[in-house]
């Protein structure tokens, strides 16, 4: 058998890897300690027989400690999230769910800014100019996006003008057959945003969701008003509409999809090459987060590269420890690239086992 | 595989969004059609007007020379489908494929589109109430010496359409013969024949871009519904809901058809057995037009019996079969849901075909699911089964006083009054409840297309309006 020799690829994943089970040690170490850690995670090491933070070493140890259920993050007191070491830090709270029902809350210090900084680094000067300013239309309210795209624009030496859509009513009025209403509700948002566009020519950046970009794009040509770049997330995006928005909607403005979670951060898509054919593939934020693709019937087994199955997230942060969560997504398992030298996600989507009791909004 | 890709103004589009619709039998995918998203839906839809206008400036004669060629384009030759061609053998086969329709069904729907296709003439004669229809290229004209305007309510017309059964079809092409673009979203198991209708019409000369065919989800249904002027959709009580409000929309939901023998006709109910029979089991039972209900005076027991005993001979063959007259169901499941649902509701009534049969109304044959004709007898009108229509060849029987008709019979799409009493006959002429009136030994399914079916189509797409003028024309 002939050896195999490791690709300049093959070895940056690997470092990837040992750097990503240094994180691992260096955050159980922090969760765990009485000194740093949240009073749930040392609630929860008194419950073990064994010490996370002497038999934890690496990534795969993680399962040890269980699946991270959400239930854990409906309710309070959520003070039982914020890490001793920041008992004395301001503390923001992010929402995600919600339409029915208690929803799912995260705490954040610095995490949202870190990750749109990082985010930034990817968004090319050329699209997204330094100085100019942005227009976000979207969920804003309890999200994570109310101050990360205006931290984001900030960042990058802009303002940032907002127009808030809530994705709860939207869900309440398609639940309630009141379709039209939810289309004038759309329209309202859309309108709010075109007159902005329309008497601030310094905007050139855009945030927004798929179905308002798709609303805004039916009024204006975003190029011929002024912007050069569209940060686009919030929702599931399919291959047809990527490629729609590219070939139909945007005319040549630069897009830029993500796939956000409140629960794990932002992740990040690779740059479009034909060969992807248009499919949305996501690859996050490591070592501060891990997606992978699982067996939904068993899933401490992760599958097989370009093979479906259920999102696992995990978030390493010093704010915020996840382990092993499921989600209600799924997606195919994506090998890792030049770019992002550990696993991906492609072509994420509603789990389809939760589809039916699962609205998308128009938002 | 097959695909089938959209059309955008007849310009073919393969999406990156497929759904693939496997074979009834095999289980095996069979045919993968594009999909189109909302928003492409949306984006296209902003053009209409213009395609309105451009199709209205066809001269009505040429519309109809058309569909008349169309007519024989569907019928025998290969026509485009996908990056392939479409044989008319394939054609049948492909609508068996994913409907399980028997051939000579398949075929029998087939001519029934020809025939609209080739005497839209006739057929927009009868909708129209024979206008002239250059007062249509006008925009006015003189007819028996009365000034006459027309104008279009809306810019196109967008179906949203079943799966149940080929001949539908036949109901929005005189849009296309009436100057009004088509936007259509296919069911999902049956995106064959509009098709090849499409196809027939641009091969025959209409401008491609008079035709959006859309496979979509529920959601692109609704875009379609809300962006065209107007509307036709086809679905159960359920999903039709949404849009009984809605006046731009024609909601086509069950049909509820049913026969009537007046106590005056009753007693010589076996001259009417072929009649009954015809009008529960023809196309297997699948069209809205099909008999749900024997509604009766007296001698109800002996009719469902007679009737139990004709259509139990009806079983399950191959789909190739020339004999074949009931369709298996797509999804097993949803045969057994179907059957569940009956039994659970049989009590106060009895099902006269299981007992003739001796065994229940399930059956399996080359590992598809049917249903075997089912008559229920129905001892009065307020039984849960008394009233209610399946997708396979089910009828109830009921017994009601014959004062009772026709405030005891619900809507019903299409009433076969066998009577020759007046004052039944004036009751029913009265109602606002019966779309389709016969009077006589007509089966409930017999069409004729001079007649307008569930609504005028022409008076869904166009008003009059009052016009005077003090000018040469």
């Amino acid at each position: 058998m002939t050896p195999t020799i490791p690709t300049a690829l093959d070895t940056r994943v690997k470092s990837a890897r040992e750097a990503l089970d240094a994180w691992v040690r260096e955050i159980v170490s922090w969760h765990f300690d009485p000194a740093t850690g949240c009073p749930f995670w040392l609630d929860y090491a008194k419950r073990l027989d064994w010490d996370p933070r002497r038999e934890i070493r690496g990534y795969e140890d993680l399962g040890r400690l269980g699946y991270f259920q959400d239930e854990w993050l409906r309710g309070g007191p959520v003070r039982r999230w914020v890490p001793r070491a920041y008992a004395d830090r301001p503390v923001f709270i992010f929402e995600t769910g919600g339409s029915t029902g208690v929803p799912k809350s995260r705490i954040s210090i610095d995490d949202f800014r870190t990750d749109y900084e990082a985010f930034s680094a990817t968004l090319p000067d050329e699209f997204f100019p330094r100085g100019a300013d942005w227009l976000m239309v979207g969920p804003s309210g309890p999200r994570r996006l109310r101050l990360a795209v205006e931290h984001l624009a900030q960042y990058r030496g802009g303002i940032c003008f907002m127009v808030d859509l809530d994705p709860r009513w939207v869900i309440k009025l398609i639940k309630m057959g009141e379709i039209d209403m939810a289309e004038r509700y759309k329209q309202h948002v859309i309108e709010q945003g075109l007159t902005l566009l329309r008497a601030h020519d310094n905007i050139q950046c855009l945030f927004t969701t798929p179905k308002l970009l798709e609303a805004l794009c039916e009024k204006v040509s975003l190029k011929k008003i002024g912007i050069k770049g569209v940060f686009c997330g919030g929702t599931e995006m399919t291959p047809q509409f990527h490629r729609f928005a590219v070939e139909e909607l945007l005319d040549g403005v630069y897009f830029a999809p993500t796939y956000g979670n409140t629960l794990m951060g932002l992740a990040v898509h690779k740059p479009r090459v034909p060969e992807d054919n248009f499919a949305v593939i996501y690859y996050p934020p490591a070592p501060k987060a891990v997606i992978e693709v699982v067996d939904p019937d068993q899933p401490d087994r992760v599958v097989g590269y370009g093979e479906t199955g259920r999102v696992r997230l995990t978030t390493l942060t010093r704010e915020f420890f996840m382990p092993q969560f499921l989600e209600r997504d799924e997606a195919e398992r994506e090998p890792p690239c030049e770019l992002y030298p550990w696993d991906g996600v492609r072509n994420v989507r509603p789990f389809s086992r939760f589809q039916s009791k699962v609205v998308e909004g128009v938002y | 595989m097959l695909h089938i890709p959209l059309l955008r103004y007849g310009k073919p589009y393969r999406s990156l969004d497929v759904v693939r619709v496997p074979h009834y039998r095999t289980r095996e995918p069979f045919v993968e059609i594009s999909q189109a998203n909302a928003g492409l839906i949306r984006r296209d839809l902003l053009d209409l007007d213009g395609t309105r206008q451009r199709l209205a400036n066809f001269p009505s004669a040429e519309l109809l020379k058309i569909c008349e060629n169309a007519a024989e384009l569907f019928l025998d030759s290969p026509l485009p489908l996908g990056d392939g061609v479409q044989t008319p053998d394939d054609y049948v086969q492909q609508v068996s494929a994913t409907t399980g329709l028997p051939y000579v069904l398949a075929r029998k729907n087939m001519h029934k589109i020809h025939k609209v296709m080739a005497e839209m003439r006739a057929v927009l004669g009868g909708l129209t109430r024979n206008l002239d229809l250059t007062v249509l290229d006008r925009g006015f004209g003189t007819v028996a010496g009365q000034e006459l305007s027309f104008f279009a309510r809306g810019n196109s017309l967008g179906v949203v359409l079943p799966s149940n059964s080929p001949g539908v079809h036949s109901l929005w092409i005189p849009a296309f013969a009436l100057k009004v673009p088509l936007v259509l979203k296919p069911g999902s198991a049956e995106p064959w024949t509009p098709y090849r209708i499409i196809q027939a019409l641009i091969g025959a000369g209409a401008p491609p871009e008079a035709f959006c065919y859309y496979p979509a989800d529920h959601s692109g249904g609704g875009e379609i519904l809300r962006r065209c002027g107007r509307g036709m959709v086809f679905g159960d009580v359920g999903s039709t809901k949404l849009w009984q409000g809605d006046s731009r929309i024609e909601v086509h939901g069950p049909g509820y058809s049913k026969l009537v023998l007046g106590q005056d006709a009753v007693g010589d109910w076996e001259k009417y057995l072929d009649v009954m029979v015809t009008s529960i089991v023809e196309n297997s039972g699948r069209s809205c037009i099909n008999a749900s209900g024997v509604w009766v005076p007296a001698h109800g027991a002996e009719i469902a019996q007679a009737l139990a005993e004709r259509l139990s001979r009806v079983v399950p063959r191959d789909a190739e079969d020339p004999e074949a007259q009931l369709a298996p169901f797509a999804d097993p499941s949803v045969a057994e849901r179907i059957s569940d649902m009956i039994d659970s509701q049989l009590e106060g009534a009895t099902d006269v075909t299981a007992q003739v049969r001796g065994s229940g109304r399930l059956a399996t044959h080359q590992g598809c699911g049917y249903l075997l004709p089912t008559v229920v007898h129905c001892p009065d009108p307020e039984h849960p089964l008394a009233n209610r229509e399946f997708l396979f060849p089910f009828a109830s029987v009921v017994e009601v006083d014959e004062a009772e008709i026709p405030r005891a019979l619900g809507p019903s799409l299409v009433l076969t009054a066998i009577t020759e009493n007046q004052k039944l006959i004036d009751r029913l002429l009265a109602s606002p409840f019966v779309g389709r009136l016969n009077l006589g030994a007509i089966p409930t399914n017999h069409i004729q297309w001079d007649q307008p079916h569930e609504g005028n189509l022409f008076d869904h797409l166009y008003a009059r309006r009052a016009f005077q003028r003090a000018m040469a024309s």
